[in-house]
């Protein structure tokens, strides 16, 4: 195992841990730019992976960092879509303006929602956050002149500074540097005061506060910010699916942003990037599998006699293809995260790459919970 | 008259769920957002033994709560006391889950139609005076007092109700005194579940079942918190309210505005009033 001696105060500050993380994360970015290389087919889903990584950011800061659960994160994610295309098309902004007025207006309705609602704990916030996303769903419905109602609103590609990012290849970049921005901004914001605060804030309100941290002042920024990220994807989201509807932001697509950052890994950036991509390619696993598995089975059950397989075939086959598998399989996977990997895609490869420094030393106790009894929450 | 009491079966109905989350969250402090996917599986288990197998109603309707609320306690037995200790996020996504899981479940076995559940009320009704009675609201109405009535004897006058009382106060202390707390848990669950599959057999005759029948669930939380989550009758004044108001602004406000009037109402608590009308204020001493 690897001991890292500080010896400078450069060490602490830097935004690696030392040279060689820092030469992966270089590695890392050289993959991405040549990847749209290797698959070109699929440029255009892996720039929504990283819109989904924005969103996870987003989120991640809020769940993850300063443990506000919100259900509503749809909303604002239709908020910034909304906003910047209503501010391109109908009132003819440049782009970045757009963009950047899309993130301010999304922060101040972070702002309002969470002013209330940060003054209560826990659930309230949550319950709160999914009544707000369901009454602006149905604003979207209903406010024609802006959002065109159930109609939907088509959406051009984006065209920044005048040069076009039409192609694929040229919005998969725009995506990337997007995210690459967020990542930055996230990553030297969570070791700033402000971040600080949030982690204290997470671990014990009480304690933060008695440690001088202004929990409503906090609560709001990290609101603020985090519903700003959403606007930020929400923008880049529009272009991407090419026409809103108020149907796409419903509580169905919140659920699923949480789901990335739980099975993620809840409190680490890397848990939200691993999240987007298991988001990302479930919906593809799972067509896929529809496709494959009846036909696998039936294969599998072959020796038992051709009767027995083409049953089989057909049960299978029967119950892949109804329509209610896939959010059955996202509780699912949810559930089983929750019950046997709280931490996540995240933890899990902690618990790997942990196994394999101190190897024939690991202990399983390492991760145990310790808690196994219930704290109260309640006042009296 | 007829919109009050019409807004007073449905609000019954949000009241009953109310009921079930405000139970679950006494005792176990979990909030269990699988609610209305219970009330809906309720409906749906009694449409199927009243439809397909031609049991008569009054057992389906008690086969129906007894099943759901066998279900219930298996569900906290196996899953949910694994996640006690663990933070709020991890159980609200948890239920969360689990409530997709069941929707999944309930349109593979029933599948997507609609249905509607043929019941002794059905179109029937009552006039009196210049109001037309129509008898599943007053059946909604009725089995609603009822419940509650026995729910109050249950908790007020038995042992294994005190004990439960025990068990939600202080944990410790309860268990301490010889009552099997893990059992006590699995038991609210189970009448939580119950008092859902009453909530879903009394809803279905009004409101057609379908699969998303449980998002009425929602429009509970309203309830729940406009009552002061953790408050048994606030659960139930706060279902009423919010199906009186849901009512008025259907017949008064422009249209759309029903459908988000009880998300209004539970924002507009939250932002004012945040420990519901019969919450009590305090602060966590440590």
């Amino acid at each position: 195992m690897r001991v890292l001696f500080k010896t400078s105060y450069a060490q602490e500050l830097g935004l690696f841990r030392d040279n060689v993380q820092r030469n992966w994360y270089v590695v890392l970015f050289a993959a991405l730019l040549v990847l749209p290389r290797l698959l070109p087919a699929y440029t255009s889903d892996i720039s929504l992976v990283f819109i989904y990584g924005l969103c996870g950011l987003s989120l991640m800061v809020l769940a993850g960092y300063t443990g506000l659960v919100s259900l509503g994160h749809a909303a604002f994610l239709g908020i910034g879509a909304y906003a910047h295309v209503y501010f391109i098309h109908d009132l003819g902004l440049p782009w970045l303006v757009s963009m950047a007025l899309a993130c301010a207006i999304t922060a101040a309705v972070g702002v309002l929602v969470g002013l209330p609602a940060l003054r209560m704990t826990g659930v309230y916030l949550t319950i709160a956050t999914l009544a707000f996303a369901l009454i602006i769903q149905e604003v979207f419905a209903r406010w024609d002149s802006v959002t065109g109602g159930l109609k939907g609103k088509p959406v051009d590609k984006p065209a920044v500074f005048g040069v076009s990012f039409a192609s694929d290849l040229a919005f998969y970049l725009l995506c990337l540097a997007f995210l690459i921005g967020g990542l930055w901004l996230t990553a030297n914001l969570l070791r700033s005061p402000t971040g600080r605060a949030w982690v204290a804030i997470r671990d014990s309100e009480i304690a933060a506060q008695s440690m001088g941290v202004n929990l409503a002042v906090y609560k709001t920024i990290a609101f603020a910010y985090s519903a700003a990220l959403m606007g930020l994807a929400g923008g880049l989201f529009a272009h991407r699916i090419g026409f809103l509807a108020p149907d796409i932001f419903s509580v169905l697509l919140s659920i699923q942003l949480l789901l990335m950052v739980v099975v993620g890994g809840l409190g680490s950036l890397h848990g939200a990037m691993y999240g987007a991509v298991f988001v990302a390619i479930l919906p593809v696993l799972i067509s896929q599998a529809r496709d494959s598995v009846p036909a696998f089975v039936a294969a599998a059950l072959g020796p038992l006699g051709k009767g027995v397989a083409d049953a089989a075939f057909t049960l299978v086959d029967r119950f892949v293809k109804q329509p209610g598998l896939e959010p059955g399989l996202f509780g699912l996977i949810l559930v089983l995260f929750i019950l046997f990997e709280p931490l996540g895609i995240y933890g899990r490869w902690a618990k790997i790459k942990l196994y394999f420094a101190l190897f024939p030393l690991y202990k399983r106790a390492t991760f145990r919970r310790q808690k196994a009894y219930m704290r109260s929450e309640r006042l009296r | 008259m007829q919109l009050v009491l019409n807004g007073l079966a449905v609000g019954c109905i949000y009241g009953l769920v109310a009921l079930g989350f405000v139970l679950i969250y006494k005792a176990t402090e979990l909030v269990n957002f699988a609610q209305g996917d219970l009330l809906m599986l309720g409906a749906f288990t009694c449409y199927m033994l009243v439809v397909w197998y031609g049991v008569a109603y009054w057992a389906a309707f008690a086969l129906a709560i007894a099943a759901v609320a066998l279900f219930g306690a298996a569900l906290d037995a196996t899953i949910l006391r694994s996640v006690i200790g663990q933070p709020q996020f991890a159980v609200v996504m948890l239920t969360i889950g689990l409530g997709a899981i069941f929707r999944s479940f309930a349109s593979m076995t029933w599948g997507s139609e609609i249905y509607t559940l043929p019941t002794p009320f059905s179109a029937k009704v009552t006039r009196l005076g210049g109001v037309t009675v129509s008898h599943e609201y007053v059946s909604i109405i009725v089995g609603t007092v009822v419940l509650c009535a026995v729910l109050y004897a249950f908790f007020g006058y038995t042992k294994v109700g005190v004990a439960m009382q025990a068990a939600s106060q202080n944990q410790l202390a309860a268990y301490y005194m010889g009552i099997p707390v893990k059992r006590m848990f699995s038991l609210i669950w189970a009448i939580s579940a119950g008092v859902a599959a009453v909530a879903g057999v009394l809803l279905a005759p009004v409101s057609l079942i379908d699969i998303n029948l449980g998002f009425i669930g929602l429009k509970a939380f309203a309830a729940a918190v406009l009552g002061g989550f953790g408050s048994i009758p606030g659960a139930l004044v706060g279902g009423l309210t919010i199906g009186l108001i849901e009512l008025f602004a259907g017949a008064y406000l422009p249209h759309g505005v029903k459908d988000v009037a009880a998300y209004v109402v539970l924002l507009l608590v939250l932002a004012l009033r945040p420990q519901g009308i019969f919450g009590a204020v305090a602060r966590k001493k440590v």
